[in-house]
């Protein structure tokens, strides 16, 4: 317990860190499935080889990508870059499935109505389609930001993980304390990341708040 | 890298490339096989009898949250050794999670009136469970071991830390030795053995689906 104490700054600057290398990830990789969905979904051909290929992506242990990304991107193995990267992958191959299944559930009526009122396409997709997405892409976007939080630490095998070096420190040191820390600490800030987007997509939907109360009832 | 990889001598051996490939393998399907043992059994109790379903749908949400190296840690740490003990708690701690819930959501998702038709056909409960949801369950059912799978071959890459073998070992050694074609060696390797166990579990989920299942 006094561990605790005298390693305060410690623990906070790996948290902040964690976030950080969990979150930036989550945010760039939405920002470049939405557009790369939406292409899929007006080239339909498109659609099934992305998510296939998203899936493999997926597949790839992070301790391998965080290590073979240097190769690629030229940069040293233990910069944060790597780590951004990787998990935005893994973030753009999970998104993009969701991305898709959210925007196909637009119902064609409303679709065509949309256009009949005279909205364009961008309008339409930021106005129309996107809102009636989110809750599929939300689905994803929970599941990855989860995912992410806990792969983060696994960076801390090449010297950057956030909270996951208070692993590597206590099993260096034979000491129980911080590891304790760090997945008590990574499991509050998942849970917590969760609850934040859950309320995020309540903000985000209005609508299924009226909807709700009838189907509880029921 | 190409190098590494071309070198005959690096492939044979106690400490060769086959060696290690055969050892994660094997940390893999020890791991796997007891997460099966355990997991499967409780998520088909729920999912067939529906109690303790709150336990089975926040397994899957859980287990995504569990930081594997910390728990890879702790277990080293509690059980107070190195070794394949420790690992294998740890691997099988990742493993469970995803075989129970998917299990669980296979057999909790089967359509009451199929069910109810077994029953008026005069199916008992064992019958119901192992001739309708089970089967009617299997493409969730692997897709839980898939991506349990997954979970514990890159987990065991992570092992070699604790001064296990495995494909690890050329990661966290190249690392130490600050030799780069040896990690990436060692990257490649999980990855393609990752993907190729991944094809693998996608082939047995097509032949065991039913032949009913695939006309609907």
């Amino acid at each position: 317990m006094t561990w605790i104490g005298d390693n305060l700054g410690l623990i906070w600057e790996q948290l902040r860190e964690h976030l950080y290398l969990a979150i930036v990830p989550v945010i760039l990789g939405l920002i470049i499935s939405i557009p790369l969905g939406y292409v899929a979904t007006r080239y339909s051909w498109l659609a099934n080889p992305l998510i296939a290929f998203g899936g493999l992506l997926y597949s790839l242990p992070s301790i391998a990508l965080f290590i073979v990304l240097p190769a690629i991107l030229g940069t040293k193995v233990l910069s944060t870059l790597n780590i951004i990267v990787a998990l935005t992958i893994y973030t753009v191959s999970l998104l993009i499935r969701n991305v898709i299944d959210g925007l196909r559930s637009v119902p064609p009526d409303v679709r065509q109505s949309a256009i009949a009122v005279g909205y364009g396409a961008l309008h339409r997709l930021i106005a129309v389609d996107l809102p009636i997405a989110v809750p599929v892409i939300f689905t994803g976007l929970r599941v990855v930001t989860v995912a992410n939080i806990s792969m983060v630490s696994v960076g801390a095998v090449i010297g950057i993980g956030g909270l996951g070096e208070l692993f590597t420190l206590g099993f260096q040191k034979d000491f129980l304390t911080p590891v304790v820390v760090g997945v008590v600490l990574s499991l509050a800030l998942a849970l917590l990341a969760d609850l934040v987007l859950v309320t995020l997509q309540r903000a985000l939907t209005p609508w299924a708040r009226v909807a709700r109360p009838v189907a509880e009832v029921v | 890298m190409w190098q590494y990889l071309t070198d005959p001598f690096n492939w044979s051996g106690n400490e060769g490339i086959w060696a290690r490939i055969l050892q994660h393998l094997w940390y893999t399907f020890a791991a796997l096989g007891l997460s099966v043992l355990i997991g499967l059994p409780i998520g088909l109790r729920i999912g067939h009898t529906r109690r303790g379903a709150f336990l089975a749908i926040n397994a899957g949400n859980a287990a995504r949250a569990l930081p594997s190296l910390g728990l890879l840690m702790l277990a080293v740490l509690l059980t107070n050794q190195i070794g394949f003990l420790p690992v294998l708690i740890a691997l099988v701690a990742l493993g469970i999670p995803p075989i129970l819930a998917s299990t669980y959501a296979g057999i909790s998702g089967v359509d009451p009136a199929t069910i109810d038709a077994a029953r008026g056909m005069g199916m008992t409960g064992r019958e119901i469970l192992t001739k309708v949801e089970i089967p009617i369950a299997m493409p969730l059912i692997i897709s839980g071991v898939r991506s349990a799978t997954l979970q514990i071959v890159s987990t065991a890459t992570i092992a070699a830390l604790v001064s296990l073998g495995g494909l690890g070992r050329y990661v966290i050694d190249g690392l130490k030795l600050r030799d780069f074609p040896q990690m990436f060696t060692g990257a490649l390797l999980v990855a393609l053995l990752a993907l190729l166990l991944d094809a693998l579990f996608a082939l047995i989920g097509r032949l065991t689906v039913s032949p009913g299942l695939k006309l609907g």
